[in-house]
């Protein structure tokens, strides 16, 4: 049995999140690069022109990449192995957030009572956590720092089996156009498929994890990928919605069984502002 | 600059009703004056202050409105980060500020049908920031205070100085509508359908 200390995840979280605001990862500055190649509309150029300077403002002056820090969302990966010695392991990941937030001049942006009073809770806690259990004896720590502009946009669709791929494609693909401007384009596009309602929410979100970009490594989702993100694309909507050719850097399909009455989907919207990191203990 | 982007104007605040009726969507700016800022909490307690017969805590006549909140300054800094926030849930808010004076209003994402009418009814614009671009809008903010709600933190009531604030027209006192424009133009046959 291997130990880790809760300290260490604590410091993990705070930095991760920390970074991930402040530094616009390479696979994100590489998709919007490849975007202002390939954009034929002059005003979303200049949107991506802007938002490749952007990026370099913020780790430059260290100031946020957006003012919306997000909501943490905190993918925890424990190997049965491993052993967390010095706390708990969940409040040592809303430590690290505490800590993210305060330390890095973060905006606090989570509410209590979210049907009331709506305090803003102060230090962005509670982090949302998802933990699976894997063989081993490590611990890895994915968090993400999720802007609600783009959250807001997320759809659940329990189609019937008839409607198939294509029904597939229609879900995706009506949701970004309905969004338009709001989760701030070009987006990732996260999609899950199959599993029940909350599985497959929690894969799109996952599919956002994803390097920008890469295909999956099963192809007849890696051609459903570039299926929907070719509609997308067709869409016209282009960079902060001023028209153009790339509404969309990436669609990132994920797939789980499901059950014989059922095709879920799920969409979840990620603005180019792509906020995760990953380390592992 | 490519040569089929239009020029980019330079406008001094506050909006001025000959300045209004020469902007058309589409048209870049660079602002410079006085904004106001606000999101949802400030909007509601400004309607909520209306609603029960109280003055607003600032005059916004002739005045914009940025909506916005953002993070917390670091020392010797006016503001952190400060890129526009979705506009669509302000909507509910917006016609009654319009008709307080309220000539601009700065944020992202497209307007309801009844937002867009009392724009043209009372001669006001919505512009548009550009999502994500927080850093560097950022360093076009000079100062910034809090002037009302200050309890509401993130979300309170704010005055800023900004010199050459970009922002592009989306909708002006004409009808005309960006993100229709810009769609329809780049819209195929292999988008929704």
């Amino acid at each position: 049995m291997r130990e880790i200390d809760a300290k260490k995840v604590t410091e993990a979280v705070s930095f991760l999140l920390q970074d991930a605001c402040y530094r616009l990862s390479d696979d994100a500055v590489t998709g919007l690069r490849q975007a202002y190649e390939r954009e034929e509309s002059p005003a979303s150029r200049h949107v991506l022109g802007q938002l490749l300077e952007n990026a370099q403002v913020a780790a430059g002056d260290q100031i946020p990449l957006c003012q919306d820090t997000g909501m943490a969302v905190v993918f925890l990966e424990l190997g049965q192995d491993a052993h967390v010695a010095g706390g708990d392991l969940y409040e040592a990941v809303q430590a690290g957030t505490r800590r993210a937030y305060a330390e890095g001049y973060l905006r606090t942006s989570v509410v209590e009572r979210p049907f009331s009073a709506r305090v803003n809770t102060a230090d962005n806690t509670p982090a949302v956590i998802h933990t699976t259990i894997v063989p081993g004896d490590r611990l890895k720590i994915t968090a993400l720092a999720k802007g609600f502009g783009s959250e807001n946009m997320s759809r659940l669709a329990m189609l019937t089996p008839a409607r198939g791929r294509q029904g597939v494609i229609d879900v995706v693909v009506n949701c970004v156009d309905e969004a338009g401007a709001n989760p701030c384009p070009p987006v990732i596009v996260g999609v899950g498929v199959g599993g029940t309602a909350e599985k497959c929410m929690l894969l799109a979100k996952e599919a956002l994890l994803r390097r920008v970009g890469d295909p999956h490594p099963d192809s007849e989702i890696a051609d459903l990928e570039t299926d929907i993100l070719n509609r997308v694309n067709g869409l016209g909507i282009g960079a902060m919605g001023y028209g153009g050719r790339i509404t969309a850097l990436a669609v990132h399909v994920e797939v789980f069984p499901t059950h014989i009455a059922a095709l879920p989907v799920a969409v979840n919207l990620q603005c180019h502002s792509v906020r995760h990191r990953t380390a592992v203990l | 600059m490519k040569a089929d982007v239009k020029a980019v104007r330079r406008i001094t605040l506050p909006l001025t009703g000959e300045v209004l009726a020469t902007l058309h969507a589409g048209d870049e700016l660079l602002l410079t004056g006085v904004i106001y800022v606000g999101r949802d909490a400030a909007h509601k307690r400004m309607i909520d202050a209306l609603e029960t017969g109280k003055p607003l805590p600032v005059d916004l006549k002739g005045q914009v409105i940025y909506f916005m909140g953002p993070t917390p300054a670091k020392p010797g800094k006016p503001v952190g980060s400060a890129g526009p926030t979705s506009s669509y849930r302000m909507d509910t808010y917006s016609p009654r500020l319009m008709a307080e004076g309220l000539k601009g209003m700065i944020g992202k994402g497209k307007r309801s049908e009844e937002v867009k009418d009392a724009m043209m009814r009372y001669k006001a614009v919505y512009l548009g920031a550009i999502g994500g671009a927080g850093a560097l809008i950022s360093s076009r903010i000079r100062a910034m205070e809090v002037v009302a709600y200050g309890d509401l933190g993130p979300e309170a009531l704010r005055r800023i100085a900004v010199e050459d604030f970009p922002a592009t027209v989306i909708n002006d006192i004409h009808g005309g509508d960006l993100y229709e424009l810009g769609r329809s133009r780049f819209r195929t046959a292999g988008g929704r359908g």
